[in-house]
């Protein structure tokens, strides 16, 4: 009966709001703290005027009220930093950094108490705490509010990272993410929230995609190209590019950045024998730059070609158009950089 | 109301524990000084003639409370009950620390006695402490969380932010200013706008007292209240504890360099230990012989807790990655 099962298709935004109400609804220790996740709050007759700056707590307000669905003010320090110390004793909050941009101003609670609570104190202190935050380019919003930042997070020990793709995987990402006993950092691309790759089939039942795990989003046998968030969409069209000029592209949707699932990445390269990554974060010092490193340590022997990054220039995100569709990878700079380590 | 009246109305054992929570505080740094100066420690934050301020606050908490610190915090954590065993084995980096040796002086914590960390960035706990206070409100317990930071961290954004947030969402939070004059070397005055701490809490509608924080009694008095307060539901209260660094920021720092002889005279004549002894053989609570005594057992207390830390093991050099998470793969 399984084949009959009905399509439910779900966008990205929708899934994701459905996995929160899941969460909140199987755990009363999740709550859900930032600015405008409710929206109004405090007057009567707007009560829930915003649902989230993305829509992604739409509903929450009416379902779980004041006491769970926590509207901030605008102090990212302190509601991060408060988040931080209800993880520690015995919440389970998911906060919206509402872009990851914004990390430089509560930097000090992610990265000096978040990520390293559980080491300085000698494992005695759990931290299961959810940082949500929108990245990305490609909507017009300048230097501050379009960054990926990975990186910044990845680097840090004590932290888990992961960028969903599409509904499916956010859904499963996301209750992954707040299950997780460690700090992790959900990176939610502007342009997949906003409908890019359309809606998927998304089970109503709730499930977990695994935190540290890759997946094989198409297989081929030429060219491993590897995506994270957005460009994963991205990869999948180039790969279909490549496919009408003969080539067999296969794509690996990161999904985990910290921990990364090595292994995925490897046992393709070992198939493919050439790799490109392609990453919408600044160059210097990337997700992209580390697996090219892994690559060229670990797999040295069988490439055909040296690592091949696709990625956003040492720059910030410009906001004329002309710039900023310059910035982004595109499909065209993927398929043309897979062409040549192919040829 | 006069100190001795109020001090009437508490018990005996209440105030022998005062006195006894600050003499043991005092020997653990004495010693801590003597092993940084031995070497085996490589430096710490001395608490020294700021006793009384967590000491008359932690008098009403309970081990289900919480209380988050910064650098200088040795004596919140023994205020709060944390094993001096413990603790010196983690200022030598042992693994059998509070910490398994992986935190050191800045870091000390026991969550099973509800010191949720001293912390080494200025400020930084300050909304964490916040966050517990809102966990209790969410989990509906009658939770305390109290912050002690220094007249430093009052120029950090994080006070306002998180004064802001507990007063917005009247959590049980005490604002703990330990006022020690001086920001590493930076002086009160020069750095502190409109010359108060406890001020500031009026902007935010939240009680601010200022306090005597060399007096434990009046700690204890105006602890209580704000205790009360927290518990009762009625929100955040920000206390100005006024009191003295004796020795300098951090390890061999000569304050000489920038605060005179005379000034310090002022304030180690006060100094909260003294007055206590004053006050409980004036009132006959205790004798000296008795005081003595006391004394002694907290030296006694310290020189066991120094040999429990020499003797013990550094940690398995495994220990170096482990705990970075419950579980990466």
């Amino acid at each position: 009966m399984a084949t009959q099962q009905a399509v439910r298709k779900l966008t990205y935004v929708q899934a994701f709001n459905e996995v929160l109400a899941q969460e909140m609804e199987r755990d009363p220790n999740v709550v859900v703290l930032g600015e405008d996740v409710a929206g109004g709050a405090g007057r009567e007759e707007f009560k829930e005027a915003w649902g989230g700056p993305f829509k992604l707590t739409q509903g929450l307000y009416k379902k779980f009220g004041p006491g769970r669905i926590l509207d901030t003010p605008i102090a990212e320090n302190g509601f991060i930093g408060a988040a931080v110390g209800a993880a520690a004793t015995g919440l389970r909050p998911v906060a919206d950094l509402m872009f990851v941009g914004f990390v430089g101003v509560c930097g000090d609670q992610i990265f000096n108490n978040a990520a390293k609570m559980h080491y300085m104190f000698g494992g005695k202190v759990k931290l299961p705490l959810t940082i949500i935050t929108a990245t990305g380019a490609g909507v017009g919003s300048a230097a501050q509010h379009s960054e990926s930042l990975y990186a910044l997070f990845a680097h840090m020990p004590g932290l888990k990272c992961v960028a969903p793709s599409n509904p499916y995987n956010a859904k499963g990402l996301m209750a992954a993410a707040i299950r997780d006993d460690d700090p992790v950092i959900v990176f939610n691309h502007k342009l997949l929230m906003g409908g890019i790759g359309g809606g998927q089939h998304v089970p109503k039942e709730s499930y977990i995609t695994p935190i540290g795990k890759a997946n094989i989003a198409r297989e081929g046998t030429d060219v491993t190209l590897v995506g994270i968030s957005y460009t994963t969409y991205q990869c999948l069209q180039a790969a279909q590019e490549l496919e009408q000029q003969g080539y067999s592209a296969e794509v690996i949707d990161l999904l985990s950045i910290s921990p990364m699932d090595d292994e995925a990445i490897l046992n393709s390269v070992k198939k493919t024998r050439k790799i490109v990554i392609v990453d919408e974060d600044y160059p210097r010092c990337s997700v992209a730059s580390d697996i090219s490193a892994l690559v060229a340590e670990q797999a040295f022997d069988v490439l055909d070609a040296p690592p091949r990054r696709v990625m956003a220039p040492h720059a910030s995100v410009p906001y004329s158009p002309v710039l900023e569709d310059l910035f982004i990878p595109s499909k065209e700079r993927i398929v043309e950089a897979a062409l040549d380590v192919l040829q | 109301m006069a100190t001795a009246t109020r001090a009437s109305a508490i018990s005996k054992e209440k105030l022998i524990w005062l006195y006894e929570t600050m003499v043991l505080i005092r020997k653990f740094e004495e010693q801590a000084r003597r092993e940084q100066d031995s070497g085996r420690l490589r430096g710490t934050h001395s608490a020294i003639g700021q006793e009384a301020v967590p000491t008359g606050i932690c008098a009403h908490l309970k081990d289900t409370d919480f209380v988050l610190g910064n650098h200088r915090s040795h004596h919140h954590c023994i205020a709060k009950g944390v094993d001096v065993n413990e603790m010196m084995a983690e200022l030598l980096g042992k693994v059998t620390g509070t910490n398994r040796g992986k935190g050191g002086t800045m870091h000390i914590a026991d969550i099973t006695k509800g010191m949720l960390g001293a912390n080494g960035v200025v400020g930084s706990n300050i909304p964490v402490a916040t966050g517990v206070g809102l966990s209790a409100k969410v989990r509906k317990t009658d939770q305390v969380s109290v912050v002690f930071f220094g007249d430093g961290a009052a120029q950090q954004g994080s006070l306002h932010e998180s004064l802001n947030l507990a007063a917005i969402w009247k959590l049980p939070v005490l604002f703990v200013c330990e006022n020690n004059r001086y920001a590493e070397s930076t002086p009160f005055e020069y750095s502190v706008a409109g010359g108060s701490v406890a001020n500031r809490a009026a902007g935010y509608g939240v009680p601010g007292v200022t306090v005597d924080g060399q007096n434990v009694l009046d700690m204890y008095e105006v602890g209580g209240e704000a205790v009360r307060r927290a518990r009762a539901g009625e929100g955040p209260t920000l206390i100005e504890a006024q009191t003295y660094r004796y020795f300098g920021h951090y390890g061999a720092d000569n304050p000489l360099g920038y605060r005179t002889k005379e000034e310090q005279d002022h304030y180690m004549a006060k100094d909260c230990i003294k007055q206590m002894r004053k006050h409980l053989t004036e009132h006959k609570v205790a004798t000296v012989a008795d005081l003595d005594a006391i004394d002694k057992k907290c030296h006694d207390r310290i020189d066991a807790a120094t040999k429990f830390a020499v003797d013990s093991p550094f940690p398995d050099l495994d220990e170096l990655t482990t705990d970075v998470y419950i579980k990466y793969d």
